[in-house]
């Protein structure tokens, strides 16, 4: 016990802050040792943005203290902070894409520091700790994992004991997520400690020495995750047990749903992806993921699969016939299904009621009668069955879309196309910001609907749930398509490579 | 400075309140308003709201006449509300109505005098057509080359009050009129007259069918998917085409709906209480009809109750003119404070008002 209180780098004590009616930080007192990787685990609005923004000073706490160093410390603002010796890196980075690298790190100092002496120091920097970058180019033709290094360099540079990561891999691929770790334990071991925040279990598992679990705003308890499993981890986060889905049982060859052949598809605007080299094809009661970091095509690939666009480069064949030149409407009526990844102003819309949502994707005309006039008692019917089968919270059917939650309205979306029985279900981030429990949920709904004979295509960003229910996965990296692999065939380090865009 | 926060949950009392409530400020600051002009404010604001309907010397003229005088306002905020909905901005209705009037009328004038049961529907048509010709030309370039359907339909009102003056001197003037600009008058030609359907009123089929079509709209809107699809469309339209909506088609009925419905009005008009086409043959109807839109919360029944209190304010306000000596513009005023106050209300009932601090 005495080592621990000797080695406490941080700590804060009983934190609390209310935004509103909510409790965003209920008693919140944490401990984070030197030279410990720190984990602070927690679904979506847990609490964990709140509380490390009052560490860095973004957010003044509405009581409790916080010690550093053995000292007070209570950050008016981010360069309070950083004078302290607490850094930051965000999970939506703060740069400017018009300056280069190196003018973003000299832009970001508190101090003056000479161009000269800061170009050695930062070189230095990025040698030691293999964060590699192009300090002259310019912030926009960087990729995600290379402006991530640039904002982990600007910390750097200004020697924090406390580095503080928010999500640091949501936006990286896993060859960058492992160059990223190295990094961090590094670090670690010379002395810098890391808060590091995430729900991804596995690699808090793999980084972290220690885990703090958030759940409704308040401390859950401290964990050792090398000792536990991260199912049990997870459970402690919901605070429930979870099941995990299983793949559809086997993908029946002989009957091809869907084949998608794309040569080239320009974007709309000019910061889209073009697509390119696309040939995808997806069978009966089997499940094709495709994985790939966000920005990567998913959002041009899925307007292509819905008729939201159409375009005359793009061949695809439904059950033999040809599709392409089909709206979206057309499309559902011979038994597609689709749940783009916008929830609300996309798939839902929030001024609008769950009935009248309900409306927005009517296939088989179920709910009008003759002339076109909404049949009511139809669409009440069907609007309650899916509010009551995917456990949708909410006062009613004549709630707003706009009231339900995140994850209330993605169960809601899901259970609306999938309750149109589809032949063939596209879904764009089906989990995205949902619970893990609701979540779950979803993917036994796809898994279901895929065992009685539907084919999916499951595009999304999470690999984890890529690999537990996909039959097949190919991967989105920079507008072009891998090969479709069977899953159980597929090697971590290959996805790296694939997703890295390094095999062609 | 101040902020607004819009409100998470929007009261529906409130927002049913924002008329009545707007309809109250209105009379107060006319009030004040006739005040300063030397009228009675009392008696101004009871001579515009309760004698049109309730005085034994004025009424059995008075209350035909707020029907006659709603009715236009009706058949068009009716066409508008339907593009409103769909965040289409129909606001030259006024150019539809004198587009309306002057096909319709020109149709029927050159038949004369040749008299045919055939004429007066066939008239009616090509007056629909006429109003919603002119809407297409908005629509068409909405559609095809992203122009603003607000200016292009605004200035096409003041092409066609150029064309309702050329009509009045030129194509159209009376060969029998001495001179005097002005058509025919179309009530002295039993083939288009659209003449009383209610002996002694003054009621025409106009009335009638701004009724019928209250309903018709109110089915359309709530009960039909084609109601739901405008109304997607206006709330999102990334969710309209992801439902598998052409945008482009829900742009142009809607369009096609404002213009024909204006064009309607504006036919029925010409044939029936005008009587003849002139230069001052339109009197902001299309305007006003926007006040009656929003008035009725885009509704069909709330546009019925609208164009009937804004009828109201026209045949109260004539009163007032020629009994109280107000000007025309002091009304005109009137009406224009309606739609202010419904405006200002609510802004208030979707936003609350946060004072910033000196951060």
């Amino acid at each position: 016990m005495n080592n621990k209180i000797e080695n406490t780098l941080f700590q804060c004590r009983a934190i609390n802050k209310e935004f509103g009616n909510v409790r965003a930080n209920n008693d919140i007192s944490i401990n984070v040792r030197s030279s410990q990787i720190h984990a602070l685990l927690g679904e979506n609005g847990a609490g964990k943005s709140t509380l490390v923004k009052i560490i860095y000073g973004l957010l003044q706490p509405d009581s409790g203290s916080m010690t550093f160093l053995n000292e007070e410390y209570s950050p008016k603002s981010p360069k309070d902070a950083r004078a302290l010796g607490v850094g930051m890196v965000f999970q939506h980075f703060s740069l400017f894409e018009p300056l280069t690298a190196f003018e973003n790190i000299l832009v970001g100092l508190d101090k003056e520091l000479g161009e000269k002496e800061l170009h050695a120091s930062v070189i230095m920097l990025s040698e030691s700790y293999g964060l590699e970058v192009n300090l002259s180019s310019f912030i926009g033709d960087l990729s995600a994992g290379e402006r991530q290094r640039v904002e982990i360099i600007r910390a750097l540079i200004q020697k924090p004991k406390l580095l503080i990561m928010d999500e640091p891999t949501s936006v990286l691929t896993p060859f960058e997520c492992e160059s990223l770790f190295k990094t961090l334990k590094k670090l670690a071991s010379e002395g810098t400690s890391i808060l590091y925040i995430s729900h991804k279990l596995k690699e808090i598992a793999d980084l972290c020495d220690t885990a703090s679990v958030l759940r409704k705003g308040a401390i859950v308890g401290e964990y050792d995750p090398k000792k536990m499993t991260p199912r049990e981890l997870g459970e402690i986060m919901v605070g429930q047990s979870l099941f995990e889905p299983k793949r559809p049982v086997a993908a029946n060859k002989s009957n091809k749903v869907l084949s998608v052949k794309i040569n080239e598809v320009k974007p709309d605007t000019q910061f889209g992806v073009t697509l390119k080299n696309i040939d995808l094809a997806v069978y009966q009661s089997e499940i094709l993921g495709i994985g790939g970091v966000a920005g990567n095509g998913q959002e041009e690939l899925m307007q292509v699969l819905t008729g939201e666009k159409k375009d005359r480069n793009v061949s695809i064949k439904y059950m033999d016939n040809d599709i392409e030149m089909l709206n979206p409407r057309e499309r559902r009526e011979i038994g597609l299904a689709f749940a783009p990844e916008e929830r609300l102003g996309h798939a839902a819309v929030g001024n609008l009621n769950l009935l009248e949502n309900s409306l927005i994707t009517d296939p088989k005309k179920r709910f009008q009668m003759k002339m076109g006039f909404i049949d009511f008692s139809e669409l009440n019917e069907y609007t309650n069955e899916i509010i009551e089968k995917f456990n949708v919270k909410t006062t009613g059917v004549s709630a707003l879309a706009s009231s339900l939650s995140g994850g209330n309205l993605q169960k809601f979306v899901v259970g609306r196309e999938i309750g149109q029985k589809p032949s063939l279900f596209i879904v764009n981030q089906p989990t995205w910001g949902v619970d893990a429990l609701s979540a779950a949920n979803i993917r036994q709904a796809i898994v279901d609907i895929a065992n009685t004979g539907a084919a999916i295509i499951l595009i999304s960003q999470d690999l984890d749930e890529i690999l537990e229910i996909s039959n097949k996965v190919a991967f989105l990296t920079n507008g072009n398509l891998s090969i479709p692999t069977n899953t159980m065939d597929i090697k971590t380090d290959e996805i790296g490579a694939i997703m890295g865009g390094i095999s062609d | 400075m101040f902020k607004l926060i819009p409100r998470e949950n929007v009261s529906p009392v409130l927002s049913l309140l924002g008329p009545l409530f707007s309809v109250g400020l209105t009379m107060i600051v006319g009030g004040i308003l006739f005040y300063f002009l030397g009228v009675d404010p009392f008696a101004a604001i009871k001579m515009i709201f309760w004698d049109p309907l309730m005085s034994e010397t004025f009424s059995t003229y008075s209350i035909p006449q707020i029907f006659i005088k709603g009715a236009p306002l009706i058949l068009i905020a009716l066409g508008l509300s339907v593009g409103f909905k769909a965040n289409v901005w129909n606001i030259g209705a006024e150019g539809q109505y004198i587009m309306g009037a002057i096909f319709g009328a020109s149709f029927a004038l050159s038949l004369y005098p040749l008299e045919s049961i055939v004429i007066f529907p066939a008239m009616i048509l090509i007056g629909v057509i006429g109003g919603c010709l002119w809407s297409m030309i908005p629509a068409f370039l909405k559609v095809k080359f992203q122009v603003n359907e607000i200016l292009v339909s605004l200035m096409l009102v003041y092409v066609a009050e150029q064309i309702l003056a050329l009509a009045s001197l030129g194509f159209l003037r009376n060969p029998d009129g001495a001179g005097f600009p002005g058509s025919r008058n179309l009530n002295q030609y039993t083939s288009a007259s659209n003449a009383e359907i209610i002996a002694g009123t003054g009621i025409h089929l106009g009335v009638l069918l701004s009724l019928l079509l209250v309903i018709f709209f109110y089915v359309l809107l709530f009960r039909h998917s084609l109601g739901f699809k405008i109304k997607l469309l206006g709330n999102s339209p990334k969710a309209s085409g992801f439902s598998g909506d052409n945008p482009n088609k829900l742009i142009f009925l809607c369009l096609t709906l404002s213009g024909s419905l204006a064009g309607l009005a504006g036919i029925m008009e010409v044939a029936g209480p005008a009587g003849q086409i002139n230069i001052d043959f339109n009197v902001g109807y299309g305007f006003t009809a926007i006040i009656v839109a929003f008035l009725g919360r885009l509704n069909p029944i709330g546009i019925f109750f609208a164009g009937i209190v804004m009828a109201l304010t026209y045949v109260g306000g004539e009163l007032t003119q020629f009994m109280l000596n107000l000007p025309a513009a002091a009304i005109q005023v009137f009406q224009g404070m309606l739609l202010f106050f419904l405006l200002s209300f609510d802004l208030f009932v979707h936003y609350k008002i946060k004072l910033k601090g000196n951060k």
